[in-house]
């Protein structure tokens, strides 16, 4: 597809392969999907409720496997290294996920919660290592100057957009390839929305960004490409300005004109 | 009108149980007065001697203070490496699939079986295993008597701590999941610390079960009216004193076994509120 914007002209981060996930046999909620996301842009995935924009997204750090029933098929490339064959452990260290609903963890600290992904993992570190990868990774959202002086309160004492930017920073802190953020402001309000936005660009220099949202908007302000998902198909994928200036697909355009969703 | 009737008598209802407590309390107090006054409070619960012969009568509760206190922690302690696996099993691993109700139905049943019958399988099936362990000559004792105890409280502390272990909410699960974490890395550092509070209320509770448990202790601690030399000693707990010797009690020794039972009440109903107010602590959270 000649219209995805690929900055730098590099090689895709992100392949995915006739990719399909189903909740039930013969009934695909990911059906056959083949895209390639380029590094360091931030791509947006829309479509309306229950077309398996979660479900594509939560394939590709293989949180399916949680779900025994869930039958994932078809193939994934992160930087190069096959994700269905690769231990689920070290492909979710490469790609963090944000979620819907805030979820620092209540039983630590501030502190704590942004070293959680080494804990989780048994990973020791000394103190001079762990506060330099909690400062780096609450500043790069944005949240150092708020909380550098509460570090040691539960994480669960900020407000909501903070505790979001926390769990952005908590995902950020073990330096993955691949940022995936499920609805991630759907919870908060407007000013907080604005606010992860704007970090959102700022982080795609360093990171490459995939974003679920239900709010169109929101993927026109940020996001270089689009995919538009219908029925778990994957219906248009590309730049988001020509995507939404002049889509290709008629289901594309009645999305987008608000004909249905 | 009739929604005043109706709250009139619901009121009334909750008086009564109220009353009722009440009306217990004070006819414990009531009889044990005679007692306390003989020797006073700390006279009373201090003294470990239990001498009902009316030439040298005499009576402390001291020893059965301790036999409970020993029975009732070593069950706890005896109980945990069954029942918290148990709990992990129906409230994560199986969380929500057939063989979690199935195992815990199983479980539940054992606190269904009366007390007398698990008191009949320690003393038959039980107690030759302790004597061929070689924990003491007689089998009865602070071990038998802790063994059955530990079996019997099983399911409270399990049922209840796999509730709140069930309630660790998915989304934290899945941030910690996502992060790399392994299951036991989650159970570990996530689920547990979520549930702790929970899960202790869920074992304070066990405890109250434990100390107040009364036919199946009476059968197996060897009734003697000493502080417990060890667990491999006899002894008699706080009930199983008051089961033992009511019958043909009266005066002073009366008073002595009801101001017994008053002290059980005492220490069943500190250790309830206790589980509660943390119980009440996490709901609040």
């Amino acid at each position: 597809m000649e219209n995805i914007t690929n900055i730098n002209e590099q090689k895709p981060i992100l392949e995915l392969k006739n990719l399909s996930v189903s909740y039930q046999p013969g009934k695909n909620a990911v059906d056959n999907v083949s895209v390639d996301i380029y590094p360091n842009t931030i791509t947006a995935i829309i479509g309306p409720s229950g077309c398996g924009k979660s479900t594509l997204l939560r394939a590709i750090n293989r949180m399916h496997d949680l779900y025994p029933n869930i039958e994932t098929s078809g193939e994934i490339f992160l930087k190069g290294k096959n994700v269905l064959e690769t231990n689920p452990m070290d492909i979710r260290r490469m790609a963090g996920m944000v979620f819907q609903q805030p979820n620092p963890f209540p039983t630590m600290s501030i502190y704590d919660n942004v070293l959680s992904g080494y804990k989780l993992n048994g990973i020791k570190l000394n103190k001079k290592e762990k506060d330099e990868i909690v400062e780096q990774s609450l500043l790069s959202v944005a949240l150092w100057d708020e909380v550098k002086d509460v570090m040691s309160k539960r994480g669960s004492f900020l407000s909501g957009g903070q505790q979001q930017r926390l769990c952005i920073a908590r995902a950020l802190a073990l330096k993955p390839e691949l940022i995936l953020l499920d609805e991630p402001t759907s919870a908060l309000d407007p000013i907080s929305t604005n606010k992860i936005e704007e970090l959102l660009f700022q982080l795609k220099s360093k990171f490459t960004i995939i974003i679920v949202t239900h709010n169109m908007s929101q993927a026109a302000r940020i996001a270089d490409n689009t995919m538009f998902m219908y029925l778990g198909e994957l219906v248009e994928y590309g730049n988001t300005t020509q995507m939404f200036t002049k889509p290709k697909n008629k289901r594309t355009e009645d999305y987008l004109t608000g004909s249905f969703g | 009108m009739k929604d005043k009737i109706f709250n009139i008598l619901l009121f009334a209802a909750a008086l009564a149980v109220l009353l009722l407590t009440a009306g217990v309390l004070y006819a414990l107090v009531g009889k044990s007065l005679e007692v306390f006054s003989e020797y006073g409070v700390w006279g009373f619960v201090s003294n470990s001697e239990w001498d009902p012969r009316s030439a040298t009568e005499e009576y402390g509760a001291l020893s059965f203070i301790m036999g409970t206190l020993y029975t009732a922690f070593f069950a706890l302690f005896l109980c945990i490496p069954f029942s918290l696996p148990v709990a992990l099993f129906t409230g994560e691993y199986f969380k929500g699939k057939r063989v979690a109700s199935v195992v815990s139905s199983i479980v539940d049943l054992l606190a269904g079986i009366p007390s007398i019958v698990y008191g009949l399988w320690g003393f038959y099936a039980l107690r030759p295993v302790v004597i061929s362990l070689g924990v003491n000559a007689q089998g009865f004792g602070v071990f038998l008597a802790s063994v059955v105890l530990a079996v019997m409280i099983i399911p409270y502390a399990s049922s209840l701590s796999a509730e709140f272990i069930s309630m660790v909410p998915n989304n934290l699960k899945e941030g910690a999941y996502s992060l790399g974490a392994t299951r036991s890395e989650v159970i570990q550092r996530v689920s547990l610390p979520f549930a702790r509070s929970g899960i202790v209320a869920s074992y304070i509770l066990a405890l109250g079960r434990a100390l107040g448990e009364t036919m199946a202790v009476t059968m197996l601690i060897g009734n003697t009216n000493n502080i417990p030399d060890g667990l491999r000693g006899t002894g008699n707990t706080m009930a199983s004193i008051i089961a033992n010797q009511f019958g043909e009690a009266d005066g002073l020794k009366l008073s002595a076994l009801i101001a017994i039972g008053l002290l059980l009440f005492i220490i069943t109903a500190l250790i309830n509120l206790i589980a509660k107010l943390i119980m009440k602590k996490l709901s609040a959270v």
